[in-house]
């Protein structure tokens, strides 16, 4: 019962984590922006609120703050013009597909959160706690299957669409998301080889290490090259950056989603920031140590310590949604072919001779 | 005829035909090429244009290139209003660069009256001019850059735009539909405090230029997108009539404000920036050289700009200052005669051209010695450009549309007229 009880609080947590990390990346993403652009961003959206009563005005001050900041705007204005706006199905389209379409290319974002640790395990009121929804051994292929799974939501978004746009963008989104996961297993196999398990949090665990007593083990410095290939490939999953080819707006209005409106484009939307989320919580946990803080040494087991691990973690998550976002108003966005180019013949041979380079070293070491 | 009989021949085994006979291999590839409808709302189509683009896959093999949806009738417009009247529609041509056309067609106005306008109205003219193009050049690279992706550099070079619009703002009243030019002069005076705002401009403005040439110009992803694409050689170019830097940019050293000096641009010292290859990048580098040249022009104008008047003492041509108007009866009759009738040219036809921001900007009228034009004929540089568009797309990516687009600079208002 109790057991039950703690899985439920689980997956309200990460669930929770996952579209509150989306919608952060979201509201990072706008004022991000507005910060590098010399614009000043989402503002409005409840700035101006006032009360009759001076007792509640005084009160409603920081919600002026934070439609100031444009939270109010991002959190709560948005999703509900998205719930609210006509949803719009084109003809000749199937209704079901149609509705399918952004489910399937969400839930595989959310699910891959499940086998993600996001703290250490502790023990709370004598039971032994796993942060973490579904402690299966092998974590890291699910992370790979489920962004599998979600190029299928991406694949009926474009068909469903019945648009010409919405073709060329879903087509341009499957090629390159496959091509770009090739890559990224190549540097899992890496990973499992150095740290031997393909279970994320004992890979976390494995960093907590001292390399030769000074460096910490954390997957940056024993895979570098593999850190490299896995931020590229996973912003080029992500379909954002300079690899926003499925959605370029500038020639194919919206990609796959062109015929999408209301809480079905939001879902896409949501899709995209949650797994913004998902790298940075992957980069973070595989090559960042996690929630290893270097050369400090935190109690096992104990709960504080669980909750600082957890901020910390949390922390370098944020670090690597700004990164992405930053690269993202950078750069400008490749063409179709050089993104193949890239996946191909430059990601693909690299990530395999640094599997065959780590794999030598651990025989030889 | 044998052939279409054997497929017709049912075997009675479900249907399904025997016939083995090889098939070429596009048969079973579904190999058709889909037509992509692109525009006339569409965002690369900044200013209404129809691309239709036959693509086999991502590549396109044809392309139907259809102008024409901002057609507001410019020439026959002019036919109804007086020769100063024209000014604000001149103003709607290339509303980027607004004061390039006002001044085209003032110049081409007084080359038929045969007129030369005083040496400060010749130089404000110039400084104005280089201003707006800068205006337009960062306008032109700023928004091809965001279609490329990189919003960012579209913003930065905004904010400089911005800058030399409170230059001209401050001259002429307004920012985009300035109406400044005057057949015979120019409307006002600089300001007093004019080159100091200048200066301190023209500082921001090459900051945020740097800024952009970190950003875009040594940028691999940037380079690989603009290289070898929409490749024009100079003599493609020529016959395609390309004027402006789309002809520079294939090497080909043809700038007018050089060839057929006119507004003293033979005083100034300045270079016309050339490309090597035709490509797309070339165009986007003589564009960026040609404003530092622009900038280093309006520096020396304003250096050795003399006092004078702004517009010629013809009253015939110029409205006369107020105290002859109400002081003397010839005044007020010319100042009636102006307002009613206009400026009168003598009976003829005239061609002239300026180095509008996109290229060569002729006017062509035709006179009847009344107040108002015969026929006037506008040499639009982006309708002729755009002539050369499908040429240039043929064969390439998709993707390549937007680039190619954006450095052809089409302003709708100047190609449709």
């Amino acid at each position: 019962m109790v057991e039950l009880f703690v899985l439920i609080v689980k997956v309200i947590f990460v669930m929770n984590l996952a579209l509150g990390l989306g919608s952060l990346c979201t509201w990072l993403e706008r004022k991000g922006s507005a910060l590098i652009q010399d614009r000043v961003g989402a503002n409005r959206a409840g700035a101006f609120i006032v009360s009759a009563n001076p007792v509640i005005n005084v009160l409603l001050a920081p919600v002026r703050m934070m439609g100031w900041l444009g939270v109010i705007g991002t959190f709560m204005c948005d999703p509900m013009k998205g719930i609210w706006k006509e949803d719009f199905i084109p003809e000749g389209a199937s209704k079901f597909l149609h509705g399918l379409a952004p489910i399937v290319a969400v839930l595989p974002i959310m699910l891959a959160f499940a086998v993600l640790p996001l703290a250490p395990d502790f023990y709370a009121w004598g039971y032994y706690i796993h942060p973490r929804v579904a402690p299966i051994d092998a974590g890291l292929l699910f992370v790979l299957a489920m962004g599998s799974v979600a190029v299928y939501g991406i694949a009926i978004a474009g068909w469903t669409g019945n648009n010409t746009f919405s073709l060329l963008g879903s087509l341009r989104a499957v090629a390159q998301m496959i091509s770009y996961e090739l890559p990224m297993g190549m540097v899992f196999v890496a990973l499992i080889v150095v740290y031997g398990t393909l279970d994320v949090y004992n890979i976390v665990e494995g960093q907590q290490e001292l390399l030769w007593g000074v460096i910490p083990k954390w997957g940056i410095v024993m895979q570098p090259v593999g850190f490299v290939i896995l931020l590229l490939a996973g912003m080029a999953e992500t379909k954002r950056g300079p690899f926003d080819l499925p959605e370029a707006e500038s020639e194919l209005t919206a990609g796959y989603f062109t015929e999408y409106s209301g809480m079905k484009f939001l879902l896409f939307w949501l899709g995209e920031f949650a797994e913004i989320a998902l790298f940075a919580l992957l980069l973070a946990l595989l090559f960042f140590g996690g929630w290893d803080i270097p050369w400090v040494t935190l109690p096992k087991g104990v709960w504080w310590a669980a909750l600082l691990g957890h901020m910390v973690l949390m922390a370098k998550v944020v670090f690597f949604c700004v990164l992405q976002i930053v690269i993202r108003w950078t750069l400008p966005r490749f063409r179709y072919d050089q993104l193949m180019n890239l996946g191909w013949k430059m990601l693909l041979p690299i990530s395999i001779a640094n599997l065959v380079v780590t794999a030598v070293a651990k025989v030889m070491l | 005829m044998t052939s279409t009989k054997l497929l017709e021949v049912d075997f009675g085994v479900g249907g399904i035909t025997t016939d083995m006979r090889p098939r070429p291999l596009g048969d079973d590839l579904h190999s058709d090429t889909m037509v992509v409808n692109l525009g006339p709302a569409h965002p690369a189509t900044h200013g209404t244009i129809r691309i239709v683009a036959e693509m086999s896959g991502e590549k396109i093999v044809d392309a139907d290139v259809d102008v024409g949806y901002l057609h507001r009738g410019f020439e026959k417009m002019t036919e109804t209003v007086d020769y100063n009247q024209v000014m604000p529609y001149t103003d709607r041509l290339n509303y980027v660069s607004p004061i390039i056309n006002n001044f085209g067609w003032c110049h081409t106005i007084e080359k038929l009256l045969q007129i030369e306008v005083p040496k400060r109205a010749q130089y404000i003219r110039v400084i104005l001019s280089e201003i707006s193009r800068v205006s337009d050049h960062l306008t032109c690279l700023g928004a091809s850059a965001m279609e490329l992706g990189a919003f960012t550099v579209m913003l930065y070079m905004m904010e400089a735009r911005e800058d030399l619009w409170d230059l001209i703002e401050d001259v002429t009243g307004a920012r985009l539909t300035v109406s400044y030019g005057r057949v015979g002069g120019v409307k006002d005076d600089l300001t007093p405090d004019f080159a100091p705002k200048m200066h301190a401009a023209f500082k921001k403005v090459r900051d945020h230029l740097v800024n952009c040439d970190r950003l875009l110009t040594r940028n691999r992803i940037f380079i690989d997108r603009m290289c070898d694409v929409a490749v024009m050689t100079a003599d493609e170019a020529v016959s395609y009539s390309l004027t402006g830097p789309m002809l520079r940019g294939s090497g080909v050293n043809y700038d007018i404000r050089k060839a057929f000096p006119y507004s003293s641009y033979e005083e100034f010292d300045f270079e016309v920036p050339l490309g090597s290859k035709g490509d797309n990048y070339d165009r986007f580098l003589v564009r960026f050289a040609e404003m530092e040249q622009s900038l280093r022009i309006c520096e020396q104008a304003m250096a050795r700009i003399p006092d004078g008047a702004i517009a010629v003492s013809d009253p015939h041509i110029v409205l006369a200052p107020k105290d002859e108007v109400y002081n003397s009866i010839d005044g007020m009759i010319n100042h009636f005669e102006l307002v009613m009738y206009g400026v009168k040219p003598p009976k003829g036809s005239v061609y002239h051209a300026v180095e509008g921001a996109n290229g060569e900007l002729g006017f062509y009228v035709v006179s009847d010695g009344s107040g108002k034009p015969y026929r006037a004929h506008v040499r639009a540089p982006s309708f002729i450009h755009m002539g050369s568009m499908r040429k240039m797309l043929l064969g390439a990516n998709i993707s390549d549309l937007v680039p190619t687009f954006g450095m052809i600079n089409m302003i709708g208002g100047e190609c449709d007229r």
